[in-house]
This record gives structure tokens, C-alpha cells and sequence, in this order.
């Protein structure tokens, strides 16, 4: 049971980061991101393939998976960024699609369906398997403080307040001077990176991926982080990821409570609610649990 | 490869075959944008609703396909209304992306409707069981056919209710311009419910068709998504004549880079049509607005 309860905050702490990220594109620059698990994918085989085929030590892999992703966010905001939303939306839920045929058919590189195995974990094999889930633990969440940190500062910086004006009007930002175009890729980037952190921890957390574990549900999941915690918040991307995760297990739980039911129905249950959650949350209370808090000063009082 | 012109046009008859299948759930996903202004990604799920819909028609009630296609049409069209009204409509007001994501969300719903009924193993139609045919090396599937003419027919079929009727002329009306619209009396709201009927009927249209040239299986119509899409936005986002011209342009090409790449490419290419067309002409080819 605490080996669980580990795992599961281990797990808690990939969707932060993920939710961290989809914050910044998103909540912060107004850029929907339907393709996070892309980034996240990118991440995770960089990082994984660098680790176990050109032996890199994982640090170096991690940042590598992150500078991947950012490479890769920078490439899709370049060329979608001047469009409208509903563009960024098909074109970022097209390239997760892309990245997991390319995974699962780049035999020679990726080990296609059959995924890579065998990735290596810090300290793996010199602790004890408990002990390897708390070491783990603190890494993620060293990650998760630090992003967390550095996010709610940028936030709050002229950086921050730019990306809150381009997602209100671009066309005022623009007027104010601020190069809009820039701000955007520099946003897609930052968020991108961090998926990308996230995925390559995964990595090396499991030891194996495969494109399976890189479904369009994991985008939904960090989605519903991000709206239940607060779109535009910090501490709601985190908040939102601890919650998504604890629906997400007691699912598993409520499904099994089910009598009567088959695993294959047991799993469309689940991925049921939490489709249904997400389309209640943003219809009851789309400003979610700890809404943004903005400085903003009030209008003044026309004068008489 | 391509050895001499037979080749060349087995792939276009091939190209325009496989288009003709994407063609009913671009032509349904343009038609919910022209109206409602924002991408219904739930096009995946009415596709595969019309699909299963098609199969419990035809491989258990033994019904024709013809007949099964109708059924396919008018759930997944009624699946499509209801989910509109009950879960995407009270969404309008947090603006086209907030129902865009739902509408994701609203596609997974559906699939695991699918899935906890169905399960997940594939399923076939219950058809007869045809030889190609054969002129002088180009080779024809008869169901195939069969296919490519329902869709063209439906598509026509579109084109004239949209063309000479009232209800046509409304919904284009609204589509051009929705306050304007409703000045001269047209009732914003029941064309609203008009277009996604349509359109999630299409796509459910479509969805069968596709489970017509292979199987179904809940994923059947988020396969497609990304052709269907692709095939949306290189003919112009709201364009209906455009996503049939897209359709056709994404399945040809398609099939041609299927002769060059791997097959399992095919989708990459419709993302890579969809990355070209937007550097280069973001409107479509047919599309108006920009």
C-alpha cells in the first residue's frame, strides 16, 4: 500500500509538471495545446534512447528531452502561432498523432510497438525498489518545486504580464509595441520544455515506454488538471494534478466496486467518467478550484 | 512502383476511393464550423457511433447496407444533437475553444460508450463476399465502388438541399452571417440544431462507409481523424464544397505517398498537407474567410 501511494505521487508529480507547462501555453498565452503528449513522447524516447544507446548520463539525457520538446514546440509555434486557436488545436492534436506513428514505425530507432526497455534509473538496482520509488519521489518533486517557483515568478514578471495581454488582444499588445509573434514561441517553448522534462523523467522513472502509454487520453487527463486546479494559476496546475490523479485512481476503484463487468468495460467506465468529468468542470465551474489572480487595478472613476 | 500508366491511375482510383471516404465526416465537421464556428472533434465519435450503429442494422437485424447507412445517418445525427444540447451548447458563451476541448473530451465519451457496450474486438458487416474486378490491370473492388458512389451521392445530395431549398438557404445564410440572418427572421438556434444533425449524421454516414471497407472497432473513427481534418482544412475551414474538393486532394495524396513511404505514413502525409496548406494558403483552396 505505501509502495502504491508513492508510485502514485511519483505519478502526481509528472502531471504537475505537464500541467505546469500547458500552463504557460495555455493558461498564460492563450495557445490551446491539444497535443501535449507529443511533447511528452519527444521527451521521454530522447532522453531514453540518448541514456541507453549513446549512453549519455541521465542528467544530460533529461535536459536533452527537454531541449527536444522545446525545439519541437518552437518549430509548431513559428508556423501556427499567427493563425486562429481553432488551427492550433487541430494542428497540436496532429502532431501527437504524428509523433506516436513515427514511434511506432521507426523500427530501427524506437523498437517500434515493442517500445524500449531496459532505460536507466538513478540509483536503480544499487537501492531497494521502495527505496528507489522515494528517491524518485524527491527527484519529481525537486522538479516540480523548482518549476513551480520559477513559473509563479514569471508569471507575475513583465514576461508574464506580456503573454496575459497577447492572450486578451494581441492586436493591443501588438499596438503597445510588444513583438507578439516572439512572445508566443518563447511561451510554446518554455511549456513545451517542460512536458518535455516531465516525459523524460517518466522515462527513466518506468525503464520502459512504448507508444502506447502516449495516448491522446494523457493530454485530457493534464487538460483536466489544468481546468479543475485553475487555467492561469500556478498552484491550480499543481493542485489540479494531485486531484486529477486521485479521481483518476478512485476510478479504478469505483470500477471495481461494479459487479457484473468485464475489464474492457471496467476501463471504458473509467475513461468514461473522466471524459464526463472534464465537460461538467468546464461548464460548472470553469474558473476552477483556485482561480487566477491577476493585479489588476481597478478602472478609474470617469471624472465628472 | 510505378511502372507504366496503369499504375498511375490505380493509384488516383485508389486515391479518389479512399477520399470519398473521408470526404461525409469533412463535409459534417465543415458544416458544424460553418454554423457554429468551432471545430467539433466529436466528428471521431459520431463516426464511430454511426459505424455501430450501421452494424447492429445490418450483421444483426440483417437488414441491406443501403438501408443500414440510413441508420447510421439518423443515430449518429441524433447522438450528435443530443450531445450538442446537452453538453456543448451551454459551452457557447466560454467562447469556440472552450467547446473545442469539450468536444475532445466529448469524442473520448462516446468511444468508451462504444467500447463498454461493444468491446473492443473488431467486427465486420455482414456483406457478400466479391471479386475485384479487372480491366486490363487496373483493379476494382466492387464494395469499394459501391462506397465511393454512396458518398458522392450523399454529398450531391447535400449540395441540393443546400442549394434550392429554404432550409438551405437559411443555413447558408447563418453561415455567411448569423446576425444578419436573424434580422430577416431565420432562427439562429434551429439552424444551430439543423447543421449538427447534419453533420453528425455525415460523419456518421462516413463512419459506416469506412467500417464498409474494412471493420469497425471503437477507435474506427479517430483513425481517420487527422485525414478528415486535414481534408477540412486544405479545402477551407466552413467550406462545404471545399471539403469534398479537400477530401479528394487528401486521399489522392495519401495514396501516392503510400506508394513512395510506408503505408502506415498515410496519416503523416494529411498532417503534412495540413502544415503546407497553412504556410502557404491558410483560408483552404475554396475557403472565404481567413
Amino acid at each position: 500500500m505505501e509502495a502504491y501511494l508513492v508510485a502514485m505521487l511519483v505519478f502526481a508529480g509528472f502531471y504537475a509538471l505537464m500541467a505546469l507547462g500547458l500552463n504557460v501555453i495555455w493558461g498564460l498565452a492563450g495557445m490551446v495545446n491539444l497535443g501535449l503528449v507529443g511533447f511528452f513522447a519527444v521527451g521521454a524516447y530522447a532522453s531514453a534512447l540518448l541514456t541507453t544507446k549513446l549512453m549519455w548520463p541521465m542528467p544530460l539525457g533529461w535536459a536533452a528531452g527537454a531541449a527536444l520538446a522545446a525545439a519541437a514546440g518552437a518549430a509548431m509555434a513559428v508556423i501556427v502561432a499567427r493563425l486562429r486557436g481553432d488551427y492550433l488545436a487541430i494542428v497540436t492534436l496532429g502532431f501527437a498523432e504524428v509523433i506516436r506513428l513515427v514511434a511506432s514505425n521507426e523500427i530501427w530507432l524506437t523498437n517500434g510497438t515493442d517500445g524500449i526497455s531496459g532505460i536507466p534509473g538513478p540509483w536503480r538496482g544499487a537501492v531497494t525498489p521502495q527505496e528507489f520509488n522515494l528517491v524518485f519521489l524527491a527527484i519529481v518533486w525537486t522538479a516540480v518545486a523548482i518549476g513551480f517557483l520559477l513559473l509563479a515568478r514569471l508569471s507575475h514578471s513583465p514576461f508574464g504580464r506580456v503573454l496575459r495581454a497577447v492572450r486578451e488582444d494581441e492586436d493591443v499588445a501588438a499596438v503597445a509595441g510588444k513583438p507578439v509573434l516572439w512572445f508566443k514561441v518563447r511561451a510554446f517553448c518554455l511549456g513545451a520544455a517542460i512536458v518535455g522534462l516531465s516525459g523524460a523523467l517518466y522515462a527513466h522513472y518506468n525503464a520502459y515506454i512504448a507508444p502506447d502509454g502516449f495516448a491522446p487520453l494523457l493530454t485530457i487527463y493534464v487538460v483536466l488538471a489544468l481546468t479543475a486546479g485553475g487555467v492561469g494559476s500556478m498552484r491550480g496546475a499543481v493542485l489540479g494534478a494531485v486531484l486529477v490523479l486521485v479521481l483518476l485512481e478512485g476510478t479504478r476503484f469505483l470500477a471495481a466496486a461494479v459487479p457484473g463487468v468485464s475489464p474492457v468495460q471496467k476501463a471504458a467506465l473509467r475513461e468514461g467518467i473522466i471524459a464526463l468529468s472534464l465537460i461538467l468542470l468546464l461548464r460548472l465551474r470553469p474558473q476552477g478550484l483556485i482561480p487566477e489572480r491577476t493585479r489588476t487595478l481597478h478602472a478609474p472613476k470617469a471624472t465628472p | 512502383m510505378i511502372q507504366d500508366w496503369r499504375d498511375v491511375v490505380q493509384i488516383l482510383l485508389n486515391g479518389v476511393m479512399a477520399g470519398s471516404l473521408l470526404m461525409l465526416p469533412a463535409i459534417g465537421f465543415n458544416c458544424i464550423f460553418a454554423v457554429l464556428r468551432y471545430p467539433n472533434f466529436a466528428v471521431a465519435g459520431f463516426a464511430t457511433i454511426g459505424a455501430f450503429a450501421g452494424w447492429v442494422a445490418n450483421a444483426q437485424w440483417g437488414l441491406p447496407a443501403g438501408v443500414a447507412l440510413m441508420a447510421a445517418f439518423l443515430v449518429a445525427g441524433a447522438a450528435g444533437l443530443l450531445a450538442e444540447e446537452a453538453a456543448l451548447k451551454p459551452l457557447r458563451p466560454a467562447g469556440p475553444l472552450t467547446v473545442a476541448i469539450a468536444s475532445v473530451a466529448l469524442t473520448l465519451l462516446l468511444e468508451n460508450v462504444v467500447r463498454f457496450f461493444f468491446g473492443n474486438e473488431l467486427r465486420g458487416y455482414d456483406l457478400p463476399v466479391l471479386r475485384d474486378w479487372r480491366f486490363d490491370g487496373i483493379r476494382i473492388g466492387p464494395q469499394q465502388l459501391a462506397n465511393t458512389l454512396y458518398a458522392l451521392a450523399t454529398a450531391g445530395a447535400l449540395f441540393l438541399l443546400l442549394a434550392f431549398t429554404r432550409l438551405g438557404r437559411a443555413m447558408r445564410a447563418v453561415a455567411d452571417n448569423p446576425t444578419l440572418a436573424d434580422i430577416k427572421g431565420v432562427d439562429p438556434d434551429r439552424i444551430a440544431r439543423v447543421a449538427v444533425f447534419i453533420g453528425a449524421g455525415l460523419a456518421g454516414f462516413g463512419g459506416m462507409l469506412i467500417g464498409l471497407d474494412t471493420s469497425i472497432d471503437p477507435l474506427t473513427g479517430f483513425r481517420v481523424v487527422l485525414s478528415v481534418f486535414a481534408a477540412a482544412v486544405v479545402g477551407g475551414l466552413g467550406s462545404i464544397p471545399g471539403a469534398a474538393l479537400g477530401a479528394m486532394v487528401v486521399g489522392i495524396g495519401e495514396e501516392m505517398s503510400s506508394v513512395l513511404l510506408e503505408p502506415a505514413y498515410r496519416t503523416v502525409t494529411a498532417f503534412l498537407a495540413i502544415l503546407l496548406v497553412l504556410m502557404l494558403r491558410p483560408q483552404g483552396l475554396l475557403g472565404a474567410r481567413g
